[in-house]
């Protein structure tokens, strides 16, 4: 697996957050750009945030072309990850289908499909007959949520959360990273406009170069040096259901009424749904949320009517005005982040951590997430993702 | 589910409500003076604590009419409700060590309220 070290008193590149994204850049930064002293220190287990508790779709099918080539590369990564880490993520391109439930949703949905084929993404729009044919216990005539089309991503997915964690971390260690668990970064020290360090629960840790991939806690750790970010935090709600027989073998998003739903290899339902209206840390979320999405779900897919729930849980996303994530240096030297991810971070765990890598070793975005810098909320840049990003922020 | 005191109906549902975001969030006094730095900080960054935080709700299906709240975004705990046209609270009035930005205690995100 990999080792638990004690904090060395500096390092060249510290991430801070050990989920996906970061572990990811940690071992993108080992094997693409040659660092050898970094650490990644995670408040509490490895993969305990949101990586553990999304609802593991990948997909690439979003609205501008900034988007369509950052989750993009992302799924291209995706397609060799398990080789190339030697472990198997359970990768699985079992396809996309983003639902159409009214007039307007079928010509957003179709002008995203148009826009994806013009990128060379894969998407097509599919009839309600098609439909029928992938998903046949989805009732396409139901009068609260008629399906009338939707579009397809045939390379769209899921892979195996934990996964995704543990082959980064495996691989990461291997190159010498340090992986320090159960260590909370207090803050961060900077020094003459440069970074200098964290503060930890274990001590204060040297480093010249931070970047900060810690989801709903971003903005608080940036606050400590000074640097405002545009995120609100908000609890982000999923569930599952008992393990059945198989009887969905695709993923099924629904933007207009908050339900995705597909089915586990252990035969569980893992159903996403919205984010709950207010800003909060609390990783549980209200009740009134989940019976808005089991009211879609059970109206779409009868048979589920009966089923019982065997857990629900909250992760705290956090949500940037435009619904597209930030991987951006910042008016502090040596501080980066990537964050902002809001509703839809997991897809793009490769491709973020790979070009968030880039960012922090050259201290310069990669051509890929130029674009996704803190400087377009002054420019007024923004890329504005909220029809693709699947649950309204 | 929280439940809100509305200061004009009482104790609802927190699903009757919608939140507006941070309070006493003030328009600047001399926009032509603004850059756009100092826009973009008026249009698009809000404070975010883990912990206290001063905000807005409307009883969007109820009377309509919109009222600050002081909750802790750590426990969700509702520390206090006022009317728009009342001073905000300071922050000495609570009890609660949990000021800004500290969040929670060392427990692990979300644990607080679910451990207490």
């Amino acid at each position: 697996m990999w080792r638990s070290p004690e904090p060395k008193k500096s390092y060249d590149v510290i991430i801070v957050g050990g989920g996906g994204h970061g572990l990811g850049t940690a071992y993108y930064l080992a094997k693409e750009h040659g660092f050898k002293n970094i650490a990644v220190i995670e408040k509490g287990w490895l993969g305990c945030g949101n990586t553990g508790r999304n609802t593991t779709i990948i997909r690439s099918n979003y609205l501008w072309d900034e988007s369509a080539l950052l989750y993009d590369h992302s799924l291209k990564l995706w397609e060799n990850l398990s080789e190339n880490l030697n472990y198997n993520v359970m990768f699985s391109q079992r396809g996309v289908l983003n639902l159409a439930h009214n007039e307007h949703d079928i010509k957003e949905i179709k002008r995203r499909m148009c826009a994806n084929r013009l990128n060379g993404l894969d998407s097509r729009w599919i009839g309600t007959s098609e439909i029928k044919k992938l998903v046949p216990i989805m009732n396409t005539d139901n009068l609260r949520y008629p399906v009338l089309g939707a579009s397809y991503q045939p390379r769209g997915g899921v892979a195996r959360h934990d996964a995704v964690a543990w082959g980064f971390a495996m691989r990461s260690d291997e190159m010498g990273v340090d992986i320090i668990q159960n260590c909370e970064v207090k803050g961060i020290r900077t020094k003459n406009g440069e970074v200098d360090g964290v503060e930890t629960s274990r001590g204060f840790i040297e480093s010249k170069k931070i970047g900060i991939v810690a989801s709903g806690h971003t903005s608080i750790l940036a606050a400590t040096a000074g640097v405002k970010l545009p995120l609100q935090s908000r609890p982000l709600q999923a569930l599952v259901s008992e393990p059945i027989k198989p009887v969905i073998n695709t993923v099924v998003m629904s933007n207009a009424v908050h339900a995705y739903v597909s089915q586990s290899d252990k035969g569980e339902l893992v159903i996403g749904a919205g984010t709950d209206g207010y800003n909060s840390f609390t990783q549980r979320g209200g009740y009134d949320v989940i019976e808005e999405t089991i009211r879609a779900i059970v109206e779409l897919y009868p048979i589920f009517g009966k089923m019982k729930m065997l857990r629900q849980w909250g992760g705290i996303v956090d949500i940037c005005p435009d619904a597209s994530p930030i991987i951006s240096k910042c008016d502090i030297k040596g501080l980066y982040f990537n964050c902002g991810w809001g509703t839809g971070g997991f897809k793009a765990t490769p491709g973020s951590a790979n070009v968030f890598a880039y960012t922090i070793a050259n201290d310069n975005p990669h051509k890929i997430n130029a674009a996704f810098s803190l400087d377009r909320f002054v420019t007024g840049r923004l890329i504005d993702e909220h029809g693709a990003a699947a649950v309204a922020h | 589910m929280l439940i809100i005191n509305c200061p004009y109906c009482g104790e609802r549902d927190q699903s009757e409500f919608s939140n507006g975001g941070q309070a006493h969030v003030a328009r600047p006094s001399d926009p032509e003076k603004l850059n756009d730095k100092e826009w973009s900080e008026y249009v698009f960054v809000r404070s975010n604590p883990k912990g206290i935080f001063f905000e807005r709700w409307v009883h969007s299906h109820g009377c309509r009419k919109w009222f600050n709240a002081v909750r802790n975004t750590a426990t969700d705990e509702i520390l206090k409700i006022y009317k728009l046209n009342e001073k905000p609270p300071s922050l000495d009035e609570f009890t609660n060590n949990l000021k800004t930005p500290s969040g929670e205690p060392e427990l692990g995100s979300g644990n607080f309220t679910v451990k207490k």
